[in-house]
Formats: C-alpha cells, sequence, structure tokens
C-alpha cells in the first residue's frame, strides 16, 4: 500500500498535473462563486476534453473542479447571501451577518482556512481509511438515512431563539410543502402540480435558495433603503478587508475544525447523504456543543457558526470520493458524471482499485493536498479586494445581484418558468421576512424534508408497514436516542431558564 | 423593373443551387439537436456524442445542441410539437413509450397528449439492455434461484430499482419475473431515486436483487453479479453476464435511445436524416464515441423503429395494466 502511495505521490507531482490541479482550482472557484452554474455541468461539459489525457490527469483535473467549487461557493454565501452550491448554503447562515457587521474580510478568511483545514484533514482521513471505508458506506440503511434526517431537523433550534419558536416552525411546515411538490419519488403520482409539466421534477433547491436568500434579501434592502437602522449599519472599506483572526476566534477554530471535519467527512462517505446535508448536520451539531453564550450567536454571526459548515462541506466533498472509486456508486449528480468519465477511461471502481491502480485511486487524494494548499494560496490574497463588493453602492449592487441570481436559475435548466417562480417565491419570502420570519428553516425543512419523506416511505416498504424498524438496527436506534435527548436537554434549559427568571 | 426583379430572382436561385450541388460532399448543413434534460444526463450525452460524431466523420457541417428540462423530457416534446422547429431533432428514449402509454396530457396547445406518435420518428441508434443482479455474496447464483426463493416466500425478495414504480427499472424486474410465470404486482419492488442509490440499497443487503439499465452496473461490476439481462445474445462488454432467454425466460427489452423529428417533418428530410445516422455508425469516429460510453449499437430507422415502439407499446401497456399503475 506504501508502495501504491508513493506512486500516487509521483504521479500528483508531475508539472502536468500539478498545472491541472491550478487550473481546476481556479475553474471550480470561479464556477462556485457564480450563483446557479455548479460543478456538476462544468464537469459535463469538460469530459471531452479531459479523454485527451491519461485517466489520472483527468480525474485530477475534475476533482479539482469538483472542491474548488465547493470552496468558492463560500464566498457569495457571505457576501451576498447568494450561495454559490448548495454546499455552501450553511456558510451564509452566519457567514452573511458577520460580513454585514463589517467583518466581511474576516469572514471570508474563517471560511477559507476552515475549507482548507477540512480538505485536508479528509485528504488524511482517506489516506489512512479509504480501503475500508467502503464499509462505512454501506453500512447505512433507510431507517438510518430517515433518522438522520431526523437528527439534522433538530438544527433549526438554532434560529427558533426567543418567542421565534412558532414563526420557525411555520417556515418548516412551508419548507416541508415545498419539498412534496412534483412527482413522488416512491410512485410516479404527481402532487400539487397543477397539472402544469413545469413542476412535474419539483421545485430545484438551488432555485429555493436563490429566491429565499439573494433574491428576497435584495429586494428587503430596497424596501428598506430608507430605514435609518440599515443605513447605520454602512461600515468603512478598511474594515472590510481586514483578514485578520484573533486569538479568541482561533481558539474557537481549534476546537470545530476537528469534529466538523470528521461529521463532514462520515455524512460524504454515505452515498445518499452528500456535502449540502453535510454542512447542516454539522451547523446543528456544533451548535449544541457549544456553551450558552456562543449558541446565543448562532445564526447572527457566530465564528463557529460559520467554521461548522465550511469544514464539513470540503471534508464531504473529498469524503464522496470513497463509494465512488472504491464502489462504483455514485451518491451525487457529479460524482455520477466523474464516475461516467472514469468508466470512459476503460478504469474499473471497485474496492481493489488501490492496488490495481495505484497511480489513480492514490494521486486524486494526493493531488487534493496539492489542491487545498493551491485554493487557500488562491483565495487568501484576494480576499481584501473581493470583499469590497460590498462597498458597491447598493444602486449598482443590487440589480447585479439580481441579473445573477436570474441567469443562474436560467442557465440551470434553460426553462423560464424557473425564473417566474423563482420571482414569485422572492415576493412571499420578501413579505414574510418583513414579518422576522426566519429563512434558513425553510432551507432546512426542504432539503432534509424531502430526503426524510422518501427514506421513512422505502423503510415502511422494505419492513411490509411495520414501524419496528424504528429500533431493529442498533445504528437507527443509536441516532434516534440521540436526536430524542437533544430535544429533551432543549427543553429543559429553556424550562430551567424560566423558572429562574 | 419588374425584369430587374426577377432576372435577379432567377440569378440567386441558381446560385443556391449550385452551391446546394458543390456541397453534396457533406449530407447535411446544419442540425439542431433538443435535449429534454440538463447537461451529464444520457439524453445529454446520446445527442452530444452523435453530433461529435456526425461532425468529425464529415457527414455534417455544424451541430448545435439546446438543452431543455422540465417534466422529465415533456417540456422538449411540447416544444417540439407545438414549434414545429427545422432542421431540428430531439433525443428519446424508452421513457417516451412508457409517457405514451400514461398518456401525460394537458400541455400541448388544443387537447393534445404527450406520445411519440405526435413526433416524427426518425431513427433508433442506441440501447441499453435490462439487467438483474445480486450482491456478489449473494446465495442467488442465477434466476432460478431469485424465482425458488420468491415462490417460496414472496416476501424473502425485495428487487431494487432507481425509479418510480411504473418506471423502466420496475418494469424490466416485471418481465422477468412474468415470464417466470410469477405474478408481477406481488414482487416488492423498493423504489430509489437515482441507479446509485439503488446500488448502494443492494449492497448494504436492504434489498436481495437490483433491476435496471445493464449501463448502469458496469461501476459496480466487482460487487455485483449480474445473473440475467435482457438481451437476445451475450454482450460482448459483459460477456460473462448471462442472458434471461438462455436461461430459459423468455424475456427481451432494449432501453434505446433514438431521435424524432418535428410534426410534418417531410418524408425526405427524414431519411435523409436517418441514412446519415446509419452511416456515421461505420465510421471510426462513431466508434471512437460509442467505446468511451460503452453503447450498444442498435440502429433501428424510419418504418421499423415505428413498428418497434408500436410493438414495445403493446408489451408494455399489458405489463403495466397488470402491475396497477394504468
Amino acid at each position: 500500500m506504501i508502495e501504491g502511495i508513493l506512486i500516487g505521490l509521483t504521479t500528483a507531482l508531475t508539472l502536468q498535473n500539478i498545472l491541472m490541479v491550478m487550473v481546476g482550482c481556479f475553474f471550480g472557484t470561479i464556477i462556485g462563486m457564480l450563483p446557479g452554474l455548479g460543478p456538476m455541468t462544468a464537469i459535463a461539459l469538460m469530459i471531452p476534453i479531459t479523454y485527451g489525457f491519461d485517466p489520472a490527469t483527468g480525474l485530477i483535473l475534475m476533482a479539482g473542479v469538483y472542491y474548488g467549487a465547493v470552496f468558492g461557493g463560500s464566498t457569495s454565501s457571505i457576501l451576498l447571501n447568494a450561495p454559490g452550491v448548495p454546499g455552501t448554503v450553511a456558510t451564509s447562515f452566519d457567514g452573511y451577518p458577520m460580513a454585514q457587521q463589517g467583518k466581511a474580510g474576516k469572514a471570508l478568511a474563517i471560511a477559507a482556512w476552515s475549507s482548507f483545514a477540512g480538505g485536508t484533514l479528509s485528504a488524511i482521513y482517506l489516506l489512512f481509511m479509504a480501503p475500508s471505508l467502503s464499509k462505512v458506506s454501506l453500512s447505512f440503511r433507510s431507517p438510518d438515512y430517515f433518522a438522520l434526517m431526523i437528527l439534522g431537523l433538530t438544527a433549526i433550534a438554532a434560529f427558533s431563539s426567543k418567542g421565534q419558536f412558532l414563526k420557525a416552525m411555520m417556515m418548516v411546515v412551508l419548507g416541508l410543502m415545498l419539498a412534496s411538490v412534483g412527482q413522488d419519488s416512491l410512485s410516479d403520482i404527481t402532487r400539487f402540480t397543477f397539472d402544469n409539466m413545469n413542476l412535474t421534477d419539483g421545485i430545484s433547491f438551488v432555485l429555493v435558495v436563490m429566491a429565499t436568500f439573494a433574491m428576497s434579501e435584495a429586494l428587503t434592502i430596497i424596501l428598506k433603503r430608507n430605514d435609518p437602522t440599515s443605513a447605520a449599519k454602512q461600515v468603512s472599506l478598511t474594515e472590510l478587508g481586514s483578514i485578520k483572526i484573533n486569538k479568541e476566534e482561533r481558539t474557537k477554530m481549534y476546537k470545530t475544525i476537528p469534529r466538523s471535519s470528521i461529521i463532514g467527512f462520515l455524512i460524504g462517505v454515505l452515498p445518499g447523504a452528500g456535502a449540502t446535508i453535510a454542512s447542516f448536520l454539522a451547523y446543528g451539531m456544533e451548535r449544541n456543543v457549544v456553551n450558552d453564550e456562543e449558541k446565543e450567536k448562532f445564526g447572527k454571526g457566530s465564528v463557529n457558526g460559520l467554521s461548522a459548515p465550511e469544514t464539513a462541506n470540503n471534508a464531504a466533498c473529498s469524503g464522496s470520493f470513497v463509494p465512488m472509486l472504491t464502489l462504483g456508486i455514485p451518491g451525487s449528480g457529479t460524482t455520477a458524471v466523474m464516475l461516467g468519465a472514469l468508466l470512459g477511461f476503460g478504469v474499473q471502481p471497485g474496492p481493489r482499485l488501490y492496488m490495481t491502480n495505484p497511480e489513480i485511486f492514490w494521486s486524486i487524494i494526493m493531488s487534493m493536498y496539492i489542491g487545498m494548499v493551491i485554493l487557500l494560496i488562491l483565495n487568501l490574497p484576494l480576499i481584501p479586494y473581493i470583499a469590497r463588493i460590498l462597498a458597491v453602492p447598493k444602486n449598482y449592487l443590487i440589480p447585479l445581484i439580481l441579473f445573477f441570481s436570474v441567469t443562474g436559475i436560467y442557465v440551470m435548466s434553460f426553462n423560464n418558468f424557473d425564473i417566474y417562480l423563482m420571482i414569485g417565491i422572492a415576493v412571499v419570502a420578501t413579505f414574510l421576512r418583513l414579518y422576522d420570519f426566519p429563512m434558513p428553516p425553510l432551507i432546512l425543512a426542504f432539503v432534509l424534508g424531502g430526503l426524510m419523506e422518501e427514506n421513512l416511505r422505502r423503510s415502511l416498504l422494505l419492513s411490509n408497514g411495520s414501524w419496528e424498524f424504528l429500533w431493529d438496527r442498533a445504528l437507527t436506534a443509536c441516532i434516534l436516542l440521540t436526536t430524542i435527548l437533544i430535544v429533551i436537554w432543549h427543553v429543559y434549559k429553556t424550562m430551567f431558564k424560566k423558572t429562574k427568571n | 423593373m419588374k425584369l430587374i426583379k426577377s432576372l435577379i430572382t432567377v440569378l440567386f436561385s441558381t446560385l443556391l443551387l449550385i452551391s446546394a450541388t458543390t456541397s453534396s460532399s457533406v449530407a447535411m448543413d446544419k442540425l439542431h439537436f433538443v435535449i429534454g434534460g440538463g447537461a451529464g444526463g444520457g439524453w445529454d450525452g446520446t445527442a452530444r456524442g452523435t453530433g461529435e460524431a456526425l461532425t468529425k466523420a464529415g457527414m455534417l457541417k455544424s451541430a448545435s445542441f439546446e438543452n431543455m428540462s422540465g417534466g422529465g423530457g415533456g417540456k422538449a416534446l411540447a416544444y417540439m410539437i407545438n414549434t414545429k422547429p427545422a432542421n431540428t431533432i430531439l433525443v428519446q428514449s424508452t421513457p417516451l413509450v412508457l409517457r405514451s402509454i400514461t398518456r401525460h396530457k394537458g400541455y400541448v396547445k388544443g387537447n393534445g397528449t404527450l406520445s411519440y406518435k405526435d413526433v416524427v420518428p426518425i431513427a433508433g441508434v442506441i440501447g441499453d439492455y435490462g439487467a438483474i443482479a445480486v450482491a456478489k455474496s449473494s446465495t442467488f447464483k442465477n434466476f432460478k434461484d431469485v424465482v425458488d426463493a420468491y415462490n417460496k416466500d414472496p416476501n424473502s425478495v425485495k428487487m431494487a430499482g432507481g425509479s418510480v414504480r411504473g418506471s423502466m427499472d420496475h418494469l424490466i424486474g416485471a418481465l422477468a419475473f412474468q415470464a417466470a410465470g410469477a405474478d408481477p404486482n406481488a414482487v416488492a419492488y423498493i423504489p430509489y431515486d437515482a441507479g446509485g442509490k439503488a446500488l448502494a440499497g443492494l449492497l448494504s443487503g436492504e434489498t436481495q436483487i437490483i433491476s435496471t439499465g445493464l449501463g448502469e452496473l458496469m461501476g459496480a461490476r466487482d460487487q455485483v453479479r449480474i445473473i440475467g439481462i435482457t438481451a437476445p445474445s451475450r454482450v460482448s462488454d459483459a460477456p460473462d453476464a448471462p442472458t434471461l432467454k438462455e436461461q430459459g425466460y423468455d424475456v427481451q427489452f432494449v432501453n434505446w435511445r433514438g431521435f424524432f423529428g418535428p410534426p410534418g417533418m417531410s418524408n425526405s428530410d427524414k431519411s435523409k436524416i436517418a441514412k446519415m445516422l446509419g452511416d456515421v455508425q461505420k465510421t471510426p469516429e462513431w466508434e471512437t464515441v460509442r467505446a468511451r460510453n460503452a453503447w450498444v449499437n442498435i440502429y433501428n430507422p424510419e418504418g421499423k423503429f415505428v413498428s418497434f415502439l408500436e410493438k414495445q407499446t403493446e408489451e408494455m401497456t399489458a405489463l403495466m395494466k397488470k402491475l396497477g399503475v394504468i
């Protein structure tokens, strides 16, 4: 195995392959920053080019685009509240409030360092455990995924403090309702499509995010332009560019990064989850473990709240290579496209790939280290300049955000119905925002709710309609028990606080 | 004045005629491919691959592509029917037949329903056979083992597939069980939202068999044992995969991919494109694209294509009625 790793290292360190990592990371970063355009489309269009190279080089390039996009996606999440890729939605929960407080440079730096650490740590996990990780990929069954989604939903607590509980719950219901639109994933019955063909495929996640985050944020700013409190938010330019992370913040990150990287990596290894779920779960888990003072800051610009999802999404991204390479199972659209390319090269994925094709298997992992360093070098010095986007006068910035939101959605499907739908949702979301309804619970419920329903119904099918699957397997029972304990803990805490007051 | 005008017209038309005859080495000038799904999907790969081979082989001067997602391909189909674009063909596959059977309604002007009969079938070009597989560690060695276990206890065999009930994945498995004399409707079908997820379900042990396209299983060949494919004879890409036919189950099914013209397309245009799609399959440029994607060449032009579609419709209608999905 060590021999194989060395072969991989020498393959990854050839001039051509280092160049490919650089090219991949550069394009990935740009694709990630642009809302709508995701790594899957970019990689699909790239395939014909890669056939000119040998398989290792082609895969290194594609992998670079993939993790580069997840790395770069945080930038637009933080600065514009417009997540560039689905995996960086949770980044905007705390990243955007932080930027609004005049700490955009710092937020970007925290995101960059967390991404770097998450990506590097998970590449280390891969190095030591990759061949045996395929067992982890296959250890989860439908009931376990169901339990995992329930656990993820507890993250909603982060947005339901101080009288917001009812509003957060209403947004959860709205998110679940939106998730149920379209063709049912188990039977071919369509739900809530009103005989409109454009709705049969359901509403895309990116569309909902763009409408409820980027667009409604822009519209809210327009509506509140004469509001004195928002005018006071104007911050000085020198502040925006500062990328210094102070000691207190660093200590927080030291604790957050290791645990989030493990959660992210494990979720990434599961074929039924992915970077988006990983970032949500890491965010929710982080809130459960931090102290009360920090807990209050969640959703308002917490360092831990920003660092956790950023670490997790990059860790998950590396983790998702496990089922693809060692089992030939793609966990996401992006890895499915890469798997197709791998087969096109005539390479057979499988548990022995690391022995039969060490130059491919290990060189991809080795290239991740190089890629992470390149991404850090690429991103850190640019932060002071990128952060200045916020200094662009609002009358230019807002139309730009609206423009990118609309074009971003359009290039995803080339269906103009999606544009109308997005505007419709954005208008509703703007009204809800004016009445202080939080948007993140809606997004969480939309993503987790769809998967939760699908896995619940599949579990019921598998167990012939019996609910025993909830405790039949130790793993399911453990996850559900953890969820129950977290909920009881939260309830106990709030009750306790009330009596004390 | 009138004379000059008509002179110019004559001159122009002769010029056009000359240019048309001189470029006869190229079968066509331009062709626009409409794709009813996003980049990276099966339709997308078929259209772009075919376009690439045609242009590189010098049969087509320029190919353009347009992705038009929505309604599981229905949006693109409706576009072809409603606007009848010139020099444009639509890529489609077996789900079009299933759609024709279930008659998804109301997306075309007037009271039309979407069906392959509303567009002009030009030719089927490639195909993927259905396959039934088990995990490598499974005790099932062939399809008979599965049927025996099913007959003993119908609940002991759960079949995974990468799409909803009544979809192609479901029908492939149902066809096999039907040929074995079992009630296809009693077989527990467990749907997943993608082929990869269904594979993960099989390998995690929550289902015992998987029913899907052969191409879907190629990535995981080391983890699964293919115990039956729906081809007439074994295929070169997976020589160790037995056919269902050789095991005594008379099942044949092919998930074809092919091209369709807008309604009202002239017979000469149709024949020209069909011939071009057939001729290109003999070129090395096509072979490069085919090998890269592990496609199976199944060229099926015009009239033959139509009768094939009719036969598939008939078979699938009967099966779907049995399954209670229509």
